[in-house]
């Protein structure tokens, strides 16, 4: 039941061909596609009650039993709460998407395959508990995103961002990788459970740093953490409703995941805390400072998301601390702030998601997202404008919405880090208000300059391609859910706190026990320090707001040569011409060079790995008697093999090789292998008239292309080869380290009901080799039809021109 | 150029048939003899590739009016439906399995599931072979 849900995107992905193909002119393709994220939806929600009272569930799907690789499910209160969101929100933008997406121009079906495929891989990242099928999902939304982001693939600048997002955000899954292979290895499971239950192990074990780095780098490149976030406001190049959905409310948190979900692991060593809080603070500061300059109202999103996943990941980090103290009263306030990061990462999902809808309403309307063209849109949309208004004076920090809330759990999570006194936190920890502090001014300026450049002002409709009008009420209702939360949460966070977020909160702090006390939120705490730090941002914004007219322009001539992309793109285009440089080094065209290195690997890697493990063993005793037949078919072949090498036109050559084949049929007759006989001669028959096709198109061998000069390499290779192979065969008669399986075999009568033992191996015992093989075989027979099939294409063309 | 090809001709239609008849007896016999999907696809193969030869590719498509690269694809798929119904009735994927009937010519007879996975070999084994040496031949 529970994987008929989680399967639900990826199967139901499969029929949205057919359902855009066939019903594409009646309906929307987007309103079939709803139906999947709704009931998933719908089916979560039915565990918000038992998991608030603490239950969690477990199920396993047996994937690769023999190496242990089960997809077991685990349903506790952090991988519900991102189960919603990831159902919640998209069933919100797929509505918002049928009236995006224009059903005649789009190609429907790739949005929504491309779509479905994400929302499964992400509901996979969040709900697995073995690591490699986290992995697994992991890359796949990494993969999923590159093709929405490529969406447009006509444009260069899509296929760029797409390009440079998968780089990114694969370079740091690899890291991830590696660091959970290091943690199987310390743990001995792949089970995330149970690597909590055994931390003791993990944690005094010597690679617990190594691996700890190796996965916060891939939670922070998919998290788009200072410097990695890059990419981010290059992947804007997708559909709206994808920047929406992806970049700002879910894949872009499977980082903060990864990190949450690790916290008992690593929580409490203090490179955890600096390197979580650090990063997160800097990524702040950059993300509000650098959306200050940005004149796309996309990228000032983009921007600001990278900061605020900032904010959230240095709350996680400050949270990690409650590990470090253990149960208690002094734990208590870092707690909280692991609360407060969780709180913070659903209102963001509300706000965000919401903002990135009402650029897309004005993209959609106004065919501008440049704010130095837009400009009093509040008359003409007035419902987007109120909208945008809540949603920017949230992600603002002001009152009466949610992101107010979080910013104050926010600036008193600060302070108190400012005073935990241990990590060194005593002489530098004070720069965590300050950072904090100065950040938010940033925020809440970018905000005002969000609000009302777009909305308020002059408006200019000459500036403008089209006629502007409200947006329809299918893009509308979207967002204005959002916005309807993001004011709901302000007045009724609790309800929120208890069922959803206090759950998620025992996942990622098992061992704390907070009391529902300190876990209320309140918009009111008296006038203490973190009011009066928002009060400040409110007044020094203002001004900084009215005033921007002045420094804006300064901010926006920022030289390019300094920028993290600079740098990206001079790395790149580096790493490109050495690789390019490399490789037309050793890729010559020649065939005769490709088979050199293949046969000097093969030679080397053998006789090298047989002599260090003793490999060479002979055993002759139990070897027939050589007859003479045997003697007269190896001459045969000798004589046969030296006419291939010294014959002085192909078809000699050719026959030749054929007779070779044939003689190798005739041992197989002598030992009895009527099969094998069979198929080779029936092989040789079929690939000597191949040979005889290819060969119309080889050129003719001249007298003067026939001397091959003669090199005493090529000699050396080819005589090692012969050697190696002949030694490999001998000695591999000479083992007998395992029993043979010959005796299972030869119950084939009794197993498969077939007398024919190697035929019984083909079908049956064997037959998923079998069935991979003539896949293989079908898929090489299309490569060759379309290989030639394409280049006489290609040269008619040429001949029409 | 005109070849003088009529001993070829006249020893093809002779042969394809007996080609032919035998690679259907190698593949049903594949169960208990030597032979099989394998062997007789190819043979089969062979005696397709022995027509296109003496009487030309487009006399034979005019004759033989199957897409061969579909042919392949059609096994490979029967192949891994065959699996699949294993799956079906909760075995793991690609148990075969086998009975003793009472048919009414053949007499007491065993119909084994892997006879119809060693169709989908043979057909991927025939559509494959004579792709490939299509394309190639077509390729001028």
């Amino acid at each position: 039941m529970f994987y008929t849900y989680i399967f639900l995107p990826l199967i139901s992905a499969i029929l949205v061909p057919f359902l855009y193909k066939y019903f594409n002119r009646f309906v929307h393709t987007g309103w079939f596609v709803l139906l999947v994220p709704l009931s998933i939806f719908i089916y979560l929600v039915q565990y918000i009650p038992s998991v608030a009272a603490g239950d969690t569930y477990k199920y396993t799907l047996s994937w690769i039993p023999s190496l242990n690789v089960n997809i077991v499910s685990f349903v506790d209160g952090l991988s519900l709460l991102f189960g919603l969101l990831i159902s919640g929100v998209g069933s919100l933008v797929i509505v918002y998407s049928i009236f995006y997406m224009s059903k005649a121009r789009e190609a429907l079906h790739n949005f929504y395959i491309y779509l479905l495929m994400f929302m499964g891989a992400m509901l996979g990242v969040v709900f697995s508990d073995n690591l490699l099928v986290l992995y697994g999902f992991w890359e796949l939304t990494s993969v999923s995103s590159f093709l929405l982001i490529s969406y447009w693939y006509e444009r260069k600048s899509s296929r760029q961002g797409a390009l440079k997002a998968l780089l990114i955000t694969v370079l740091g899954g690899f890291g991830m990788l590696a660091g959970f292979i290091m943690m199987i290895m310390m743990a001995d499971t792949y089970s995330i459970r149970e690597m909590i239950a055994n931390l003791d192990v993990i944690q005094s074990h010597g690679l617990f740093i190594p691996a700890m780095l190796c996965i916060l780098l891939g939670a922070f490149t998919k998290s788009a953490q200072f410097p990695f976030g890059i990419w981010l406001p290059d992947a804007m190049e997708a559909p709206t409703p994808v920047s929406s959905y992806l970049h700002s409310a879910t894949m872009v948190k499977a980082g903060i995941y990864v990190v949450a979900r690790m916290t008992p692991i690593f929580g409490g060593s203090s490179v955890w805390f600096w390197l979580v809080a650090g990063i997160g603070i800097i990524t702040l500061l950059y993300g509000s400072l650098t959306a200050l300059r940005q004149t796309d109202l996309k990228a000032m999103l983009a921007y600001s998301t990278i900061s605020q996943l900032g904010l959230i990941m240095c709350l996680l980090g400050v949270g990690s601390l409650a590990v470090y103290f253990g149960p208690g009263e002094s734990s208590t306030i870092f707690t909280v702030a692991a609360f407060a990061a969780l709180f913070h990462l659903f209102n963001h999902s509300t706000f965000k998601g919401s903002l990135f809808m009402v650029v897309g309403i004005l993209d959609h309307e106004t065919g501008r997202r440049d704010i130095r063209y837009l400009g009093g849109l509040m008359q003409v949309m007035p419902i987007t404008f109120t909208i945008a208004l809540i949603g920017g004076l949230s992600m603002a920090g002001l009152p009466p919405f949610n992101g107010f809330l979080s910013k104050e759990m926010f600036f008193a999570a600060v302070n108190d880090v400012s005073k935990a006194g241990i990590f060194g936190l005593g002489s530098i920890g004070i720069l965590f208000p300050i950072i904090a502090w100065v950040a938010s001014i940033f925020t809440f300026v970018y905000c005002m300059i969000f609000i009302f450049k777009t909305f308020g002002g002059q408006y200019r409709p000459e500036k403008l391609t089209r006629k502007v009008h409200e947006a329809p009420w299918g893009m509308l209702i979207s967002p204005a859910i959002l916005a309807v939360l993001v004011i709901l949460i302000f007045f009724f966070p609790n309800v929120l706190g208890k069922y959803i977020l206090t759950p998620a909160l025992s996942a990622i702090l098992p061992t704390m026990t907070p009391s529902p006390y300190d876990l209320k939120i309140s918009p009111w705490h008296g006038l203490n320090i973190e009011l009066i730090m928002t009060i400040g941002v409110i007044v020094i914004g203002l001004l900084l707001f009215k005033s921007s007219k002045r420094w804006i322009q300064a901010m926006r001539n920022y030289p390019q040569g300094l920028t993290l992309n600079h740098w990206y793109n001079k790395g790149l285009s580096g790493t490109e011409r050495l690789s390019a440089s490399l490789t037309n080094g050793y890729m010559t065209g020649s065939l005769r060079h490709y088979l050199i290195y293949t046969f000097a690997f093969f030679v080397i890697v053998l006789v090298s790995s047989l002599l260090l493990l003793y490999g060479f063993q002979f055993d002759f005793s139990n070897d027939a008697a050589i007859s003479i037949f045997d003697i007269g078919l190896v001459l045969g072949m000798v004589i046969a093999a030296g006419t291939v090498l010294f014959a002085g036109n192909r078809i000699v050559a050719i026959v030749a090789l054929g007779a070779l084949g044939y003689m190798v049929a005739m041992f197989f007759v002598i030992f009895r292998a009527p099969d094998l006989a069979l198929t080779q001669m029936v092989v040789e028959t079929v690939s000597t008239l191949l040979f005889l096709l290819c060969f119309y198109h080889l050129p003719k061998l001249k007298k003067g292309i026939e001397r091959i000069p003669f090199k005493l390499t090529n000699l050396i290779i080819s005589i090692a080869m012969g050697l190696t192979v002949t030694l490999l065969a001998l000695s591999a008669n000479g083992h007998k380290l395992f029993e043979p399986i010959t005796s299972f075999f030869e119950n084939s009568y009794k197993l498969a009901g077939a007398k024919n033992i190697v035929n019984a191996i083909l079908v049956d015992f064997r037959g998923f080799d079998t069935m991979l093989e003539i896949s293989v075989l079908a898929v090489a027979g299309l490569g060759v039809y379309i290989l030639v099939h394409q280049r006489s294409k290609g040269r008619e063309q040429h001949e029409n021109e | 150029m005109k070849t003088n090809d009529v001993i070829l001709k006249s020893v093809t239609r002779v042969a394809a048939v007996i080609i032919l008849t035998f690679s259907i007896y190698l593949f049903m016999n594949g169960h208990h003899h030597p032979g099989g999907g394998f062997i007789g696809g190819l043979s089969m193969s062979s005696a397709i590739v022995l027509l296109y030869l003496s009487f030309g590719v487009d006399k034979v498509r005019e004759n033989i009016r199957v897409d061969f690269k579909k042919l392949a694809a059609i096994g490979v798929l029967i192949a891994i439906g065959t699996g699949m119904a294993g799956v079906i009735f909760g075995k793991p994927f690609l148990t075969q399995t086998f009975g003793y009937y009472d048919l009414p010519i053949f007499g007491n007879t065993e119909l084994a599931s892997a006879l119809i996975f060693d169709t989908g070999v043979a057909l991927a084994v025939i559509g494959t072979a004579v792709n490939i040496i299509l394309s190639i031949s077509e390729d001028r």
